[in-house]
């Protein structure tokens, strides 16, 4: 049986906030099954007693000063949006009246 | 004189003589780029106006005899997703497409404070994602060896632009083979420092437990002589190492007698090339003449190397990408009157700014990560990385560097692996352990198979020891002239 069906490509397209045509569902189903298949590999090996690495330079939480600093300029902030009013970003109506 | 095809050290030396200006070079290389890029297709974007002030202000540096550095006014092309104010960083992708930087990343900081001359942006797989630069959404980049072959990837432009004479250095980014794979498919010298060596700060986000900044060079000097530029802690990067870099260029013309170096056995697989074989067979030798103790070792856990990259870097990608809504920067998809509302915004924006290669991560990312997978997928794969790391650092207790091939196969045809994901996934094969492990490691040339494309030698070493890498891979390339053949 495949690891992902069409309608696990859609529930995660949904998740990752991303809009899929029919084909790209199919294409997407059939290469995920591929590569999650491959993954399979891993679990030739026993890590029930192996601590998992997230990062492998060991460092603790990284804290600086609670010092205010300068930063980077409204303007220059919404040099690159694809739509502002005055010192905002403009998005479409989140919420229906 | 031919001033595009020295390294960065013999031009110094004319610089610094004022035989040669800063601006003259430069111009001299435009001039080459002019000619070339057409069909190289090394650069998204050129950066002329800056390059010259650049230069005419390293001229004036030099000629004042103030703040010198051993690479002042030598011009470098830069990877383009690495932040450079008021200039387009694009990362290769329609979703970056219009993106001009707001601040500039810390290595250009660097790059900038020590006199080097910026030439231009350089192409790249779309935000990294890739093995070939043939997921660029701008262009594909070809070989300077024979342009039907692709040069690698992601620093693919990188890499080609060094290799083709149109920059004295470059830099790129490493995630799991980007700078040495390419690096290795063009001929050239390629290094991916520690993790947490070169600051991250300004480089546009792939997998932050892996991504690396390192050089692409011409040589192993200049190679050292990029890393002491680029390399240092940097407090507005958290996961900067906090320790001062070593003079680099006090490891060159060291001999290697007696050195340790292992010779993972798992890295000589079926399926390797023959020439690639044959080749890293002939340089382990060289190395052994040179003085160096050759051993076999064992890396058990070599052949998981793969599935577990596959896990974590689009695991993190996916979070990563997620900032790509539409709102702040970049691309906005236009609203349709069916798709009003700020979700139907956010879906289409992801939809029409991706290419497939990025989707395709995002939605593994995004299926690992998600309930009810996490603990069979992300967290097997965070363990088997503990199990990657444990094999390094037992061969680290006996041996002071490891050699392998850098890549199992010279670069393949432009178009042969871009349809099947799990095929070019593997041709990172000996690159992505050391990412996964955090470990230094290099590409020199060490040879050219029998239709002409270069092979690389790829030499890894312990945390922090790059000095000993650079001491290892010099020795090997006085003793060699693979370094001076030239692509064109």
């Amino acid at each position: 049986m495949p690891k992902v069906s069409k309608k696990d490509v859609e529930y995660v397209a949904k998740l990752a906030r991303l809009r899929l045509s029919e084909t790209e569902k199919k294409a997407h189903a059939e290469q995920l099954n591929k590569i999650l298949g491959y993954m399979d590999k891993l679990n030739q090996l026993d890590t029930s007693n192996i601590k998992p690495t997230s990062h492998v330079v060991e460092m603790q939480n990284v804290f600086r000063e609670d010092v205010a600093k300068p930063s980077i300029p409204v303007d220059s902030a919404l040099q690159n949006a694809p739509d502002k009013k005055d010192n905002f970003f403009r998005v479409p109506k989140v919420i229906d009246a | 004189m031919k001033l595009h095809t020295l390294s960065a050290h013999e031009l110094a030396k004319l610089l610094i003589g004022r035989e040669v200006s800063s601006e003259e070079l430069t111009k001299k290389l435009y001039g080459h780029i002019e000619k070339t890029d057409g069909e190289i297709g090394a650069y998204i974007t050129l950066t002329k106006d800056i390059a010259i002030e650049q230069a005419k202000k390293a001229d004036k540096r030099i000629k004042e005899k103030r703040d010198i550095g051993q690479l002042t006014g030598i011009p470098i092309a830069i990877k383009d997703n690495m932040c450079i104010k008021g200039v387009l960083t694009t990362c290769g992708s329609k979703m970056l497409g219009n993106f001009v930087s707001p601040y500039n990343a810390t290595v250009i900081n660097k790059l900038r404070e020590n006199g080097l001359v910026f030439l231009g942006k350089t192409n790249m797989d779309e935000f990294a994602m890739g093995s070939s630069t043939e997921t660029s959404y701008f262009k594909v980049t070809g070989n300077p060896w024979n342009t039907n072959f692709i040069p690698g990837g992601s620093s693919g432009g990188s890499a080609a632009a060094v290799a083709s004479d149109q920059a004295i250095l470059s830099i790129g980014s490493d995630t799991g083979g980007s700078i040495r794979q390419p690096a290795s498919h063009c001929g050239i010298v390629g290094m991916k420092p520690t993790y947490g060596r070169v600051s991250r700060y300004g480089l546009v986000a792939f997998a932050s437990s892996l991504d690396q900044i390192g050089p692409l060079t011409k040589d192993v000097q200049d190679c050292a002589a990029l890393l002491e530029v680029i390399s240092g802690y940097d407090p507005i990067d958290s996961t900067s190492l906090r320790m001062t870099s070593p003079d680099y260029m006090s490891f060159l013309n060291k001999d290697i007698k007696d050195i340790k170096i292992g010779v993972p056995k798992e890295y000589f697989i079926d399926g390797i090339d023959k020439d690639v074989e044959l080749s890293v067979k002939r340089a382990i030798e060289k190395l052994e003449s040179l003085g160096a103790n050759i051993e076999e070792v064992s890396l058990p856990h070599t052949e998981y190397a793969v599935a577990t990259y596959y896990i974590i870097a689009p695991a993190e990608a996916s979070s990563n990408l997620a900032r790509y809504d539409g709102v702040k920067y970049g691309y906005r998809a236009k609203m349709e009157s069916a798709d009003k509302g700020l979700l139907g915004m956010y879906e289409n924006t992801k939809k029409e700014g991706f290419g497939m290669e990025v989707k395709r991560r995002i939605m593994l990312g995004t299926h690992t990560l998600s309930s009810g997978y996490y603990d069979a997928y992300y967290l097997k794969a965070q363990k088997v990385r503990t199990l990657i790391k444990q094999d390094f650092d037992n061969a680290f207790k006996k041996f002071d560097l490891l050699v392998t091939p850098t890549s199992p196969t010279p670069a393949f045809k432009m178009g042969e692996k871009i349809d099947d994901p799990l095929q070019m996934y593997l041709s990172d094969i000996f690159t992505i352990p050391t990412n996964l492990a955090g470990l230094p490691a290099i590409s020199i040339p060490c040879g050219v198979s029998k239709n002409g494309l270069p092979i690389g030698l790829q030499l890894i070493g312990n945390y922090f020891d790059e000095g000993r890498i650079l001491q290892a891979a010099h020795a090997f390339e006085q003793s060699t002239n693979f370094h001076r053949k030239k692509a064109l």
